[in-house]
């Protein structure tokens, strides 16, 4: 019950901290879950990622229950989902109550640009840490060039991606581990 | 009761559906808008203004947001578990079979491949935040003379910042927050 409980509180906090949805997560949970409580790898955070993208529902919902069922089973996915949103609740909850006009706040949108600039600043450090796990060779920093020019300046949706990658993968890896590993 | 029972099941199809990030909910939720008079096409803009300066995922933040307002508390606890019941579910079921399988090879080439695409999806979410927060607009309308100088020190200043420092990343956050307002971003 002791790590359901800090499953909760854990996620409760990375709920209060991650502005701007599941990918701006990233460098919060590198910091939390990979290098202080050593619940997951950086490639483990990986592979949730991928999953989590191409599986139904929120990403960062997704990532949660994965930790959190790794550590404790059921329970544990359940206590580490309920504690990433128990803090929206109360906060969203508030501000629909209270502050209808919050988002047009001047302070708030000076602060939220500073805040994106910052997170922008993140998650560009978080994917310099995964190159190191996830790129092996030329033929994996090719595939991630190409991800991300898709990604970034085309309509193909994520999730197509992410198929394509894994697929790709199931029939191609052997080879491309051989010749990566050969030019080591 | 029955409102609350019936945003539950919505929310609950909304989690099952919307595959990707917080975005992917918002063409149910106006599928929702059309069909219901409990979820406006307003109330879904104002939603997306909230969600975006507030911390949290932006799919809990929506479904917390029209639960709230239609239902107060219970409303907002009945939406936000409606959507992350689907996701608890797959995700379990997922988790389990990955277990049993990891060790096997075609797992193992799967994932060899899907980590540097996964990290290049996560490269473009945050190429479009820099944009967005250096040039004001989204990738697809960027113009170098939309710069925003100010912005860009901040950004210098942070890359330093996070790189020579061990703090926590909320501590940049929290500064980076404090000097929009204080110079007015």
């Amino acid at each position: 019950m002791n790590v359901c409980i800090e499953l909760f509180v854990t996620f409760a906090k990375m709920g209060v901290v991650t502005f701007g949805g599941g990918y701006a997560m990233l460098p919060i949970l590198q910091k939390t879950v990979v290098e202080n409580k050593k619940w997951a790898t950086e490639e483990d955070l990986l592979d949730y990622f991928a999953i989590g993208q191409c599986t139904p529902g929120i990403i960062a919902v997704n990532t949660a229950t994965f930790i959190g069922y790794k550590q404790k089973g059921i329970l544990g996915g359940i206590f580490a989902t309920l504690g990433l949103v128990f803090p929206s609740l109360v906060i969203i909850s508030i501000i629909a109550a209270f502050l209808k006009n919050f988002a047009d706040l001047a302070v708030v949108q000076h602060a939220f640009a500073g805040i994106r600039v910052c997170v922008g600043v993140l998650i560009l450090n978080a994917v310099i840490k995964l190159w190191k796990g996830a790129v092996k060779g030329k033929i994996t920093a090719a595939i991630m060039f190409i991800v991300l020019i898709l990604s970034a300046f085309t309509d193909i949706s994520s999730v197509l991606i992410v198929v394509a990658a894994g697929v790709f993968g199931l029939f191609f890896s052997g080879k491309i581990q051989n010749l990566e590993a050969n030019k080591k | 009761m029955n409102l609350l029972l019936l945003m539950y099941f919505e929310f609950f199809k909304v989690g099952l559906f919307a595959v990707g990030g917080g975005l992917a909910t918002l063409p149910f939720l106006y599928d929702l808008a059309h069909k219901y008079t409990w979820i406006t096409a307003s109330m879904i803009s104002d939603m997306i203004a909230i969600s975006e300066s507030t911390p949290g995922p932006m799919g809990v933040n929506m479904a917390t947001y029209v639960g709230f307002q239609n239902g107060g508390i219970l409303g907002a606890v009945t939406t936000t578990l409606g959507l992350v019941t689907p996701s608890i579910i797959v995700i379990i079921i997922v988790a389990n079979v990955l277990v049993k399988f990891k060790e096997s090879k075609a797992v193992k080439n799967i994932f060899y491949t899907l980590r540097p695409a996964a990290t290049g999806l996560i490269g473009a979410a945050g190429l479009s935040v820099i944009v967005l927060a250096l040039f004001k607009t989204n990738i697809s309308a960027f113009s170098f003379s939309g710069l925003d100088i100010k912005c860009l020190i901040l950004f210098a200043v942070m890359i330093i910042f996070t790189k020579k420092t061990k703090f926590h990343p909320i501590v940049a956050i929290a500064i980076s927050g404090i000097i929009g307002i204080l110079f007015g971003f």
